[in-house]
This record gives C-alpha cells, sequence and structure tokens, in this order.
C-alpha cells in the first residue's frame, strides 16, 4: 500500500492546494479513494494525485543568510511609518 | 426508436427494493472494511444506493397514493420485490461481497440505460441523474475485481464467487437483458458466465427474513409515528 498525495483545484483556473494523503495500493485505486473523499460534493474543479515518493522534498531550503540582507526581502521594505505618516499628513489617521 | 412506455410501478418497486437492501447489506462493511478508505468508499456506496432507493419509492408512491417511507419500511416481507442476489448476507467475504458488487452494477447499467430513453420525463431524468452516480460505483467494482484477479488465490476466490453468485444476477433482470448481461462479462477476462438456471424474484432468500426484521425494528416500534 502507498501514500498518495491529493491536491485540489477549487475553480477553474485557481491553484492547486494540497487536499491530504490516502493510502491505495495502487493508481486506480488513489484515483477511486481521491474522488470519493475530494470530489464526491463537486467542492473540486480538478484533482492532482501524486505518489508521495514521485515528491521531493528539501528541508530548510534557505541559502546561509551570513551578511544581513534583510533589505532584499519583500518585508524588508517597511511602510508602516511612512503610511502612518501619509496619513497623519492627509488627516485619515486610523484611531 | 418509439419511447418505451413508462415503467410500471412494479417495476418502480422492483428497482426501489432491490437500491435498498443492496444499500443495507453494503453497509453491513462498515466499519469493518478490509482498509480504512474502503471503509469510507464502500459505505459511501451503500448510503447512495439507498438514496437512489428513496428517489424510486418516491415515484412509485405518487403513482399507489401513499409515502416513500411506508413503502420502504411498512411493507410484509413477502411483499417486497427484491431480487435474491441483494438479500444475501455476505458480511466477513470480502470476495463474494465485490462478485456481487461487480454484477449488481453491470446489471443495474443496462435497466438504468433502458430508463433514461422513458417517455415519462421523471423517471428518464432520475435515471440519467442515478447514472451519473453509478459511473463510479462501476469503476470502484471493476478496480476492485481487477485488483483480486491479480494473484492466483484471488482469481480463484473472485471466479468461483461470481459463478456462485450469478444465477442469482440474472434474476435481477428481465429475460430480454440477460443476454447483453452476458456479453458484458468479457470486461472480467478470467471468467465466463456458467450455463445456470435463473433465481427469479418472487422467491426470497434465507437471509431476507432477520434483515426485514432489522431494517424495520425501529418503525414498527412506534407504528404511526411523525419522526
Amino acid at each position: 500500500m502507498a501514500v498518495w498525495e491529493v491536491f485540489r483545484q477549487e475553480r477553474e483556473g485557481a491553484p492547486f492546494q494540497h487536499g491530504g494523503s490516502l493510502e491505495a495500493p495502487n493508481a486506480a485505486f488513489a484515483d477511486a479513494y481521491a474522488r470519493e473523499f475530494y470530489g464526491r460534493r463537486a467542492e473540486s474543479f480538478a484533482l492532482w494525485i501524486v505518489p508521495r515518493e514521485a515528491i521531493t522534498e528539501v528541508r530548510e531550503p534557505y541559502v546561509a543568510p551570513v551578511f544581513d540582507r534583510d533589505y532584499r526581502r519583500v518585508d524588508g521594505y517597511s511602510l508602516k511609518i511612512k503610511l502612518k505618516e501619509a496619513r497623519e499628513l492627509a488627516g485619515t489617521s486610523k484611531r | 426508436m418509439s419511447s418505451p412506455a413508462p415503467p410500471s410501478v412494479d417495476l418502480l418497486l422492483e428497482l426501489a427494493d432491490d437500491e435498498l437492501v443492496l444499500g443495507w447489506r453494503d453497509s453491513e462493511w462498515t466499519g469493518i472494511a478490509p482498509f480504512l478508505e474502503e471503509d469510507v468508499a464502500f459505505s459511501s456506496i451503500a448510503q447512495t444506493e439507498i438514496g437512489h432507493a428513496r428517489a424510486f419509492y418516491e415515484l412509485a408512491a405518487v403513482e399507489l397514493g401513499t409515502t416513500a417511507d411506508a413503502l420502504a419500511f411498512d411493507r410484509s416481507p413477502e411483499e417486497y420485490r427484491s431480487a435474491q442476489l441483494v438479500e444475501l448476507r455476505l458480511v466477513r467475504d470480502w470476495g463474494l461481497t465485490i462478485a456481487r458488487h461487480w454484477l449488481y452494477e453491470t446489471a443495474d447499467a443496462i435497466r438504468i440505460a433502458e430508463l433514461a430513453g422513458s417517455s415519462s420525463e421523471d423517471v428518464a431524468g432520475l435515471a440519467r441523474k442515478i447514472q451519473s452516480e453509478e459511473a463510479y460505483h462501476r469503476m470502484h467494482a471493476q478496480m476492485w475485481a481487477d485488483r483480486l484477479a491479480e494473484s492466483d488465490e484471488g482469481r480463484s476466490r473472485i471466479v468461483a464467487a461470481l459463478a456462485e453468485l450469478w444465477p442469482y444476477a440474472l434474476g435481477l433482470l428481465d429475460g430480454s437483458q440477460r443476454d447483453r448481461f452476458a456479453e458484458e462479462t468479457a470486461r472480467l477476462p478470467f471468467f465466463t458466465p456458467p450455463d445456470a438456471e435463473p433465481v427469479e424474484r418472487g422467491g426470497h432468500a434465507p437471509d431476507w427474513s432477520p434483515l426485514w426484521d432489522e431494517m424495520t425494528t425501529v418503525r414498527r416500534s412506534a407504528p404511526g409515528s411523525a419522526w
């Protein structure tokens, strides 16, 4: 018996998101069980059914941040203070 | 092709009774199926069959001026029109259960396809809805039959089970539909249907009476109650 990971697409064009996993002896069983668990109530537009062993997992997938380069991260550009100042200037500050 | 006449009430009751009783028998696997995923899947199939029974009972109830519940639970055991195939208690033998599942779904597809061409829009519409759910049941039955046939022991057991149940399975269908049914067994290349006298509707299997007793016990405990 193998483990299969099931990804669901809720609407056409939407990203596939992990729904859960199931155990099945082969692809035909995985297909049937995935439909049963994730498709029976029309809650999915499409499914991806992937044997877990086909997935490459990388742990701690960072390139070591030896130098302080916070500014390269998206969250490095803090707008919070600038935004507050701009709101005060415009007289629309949040309470 | 001219549209066939709407099905008789008797035929609606045959279909309803078959689906209700099979739904019950399949639900006996809930909690004890071979593994968890299958437990969920088979229980769900059982539930779907009972849903189909309800829909057929509702059509029959309109004709007979009664209710679906009264037809499902207030008749005496002899009044049910179920085929003996669905009455057999097969729990503990997964091979026989899969053999019945495959035979039932294959036969059912033949009679439901005929109903989908009915001149009654209610019947044809219901048949089409049922077809979409039964397609999943057939896929499930086929994958299990194929799986069991992969090993020598499994193949000999599923073949013996199919042969044992074949005369009962013939009883699901009218004489005119049985050749077609035999042709469908080509989808099980390891199985050749035996020459056998069909077990016709009308009689009931010895397993039926205890099941009827169980099925109707709550309903009979408070006759006439509104639930």
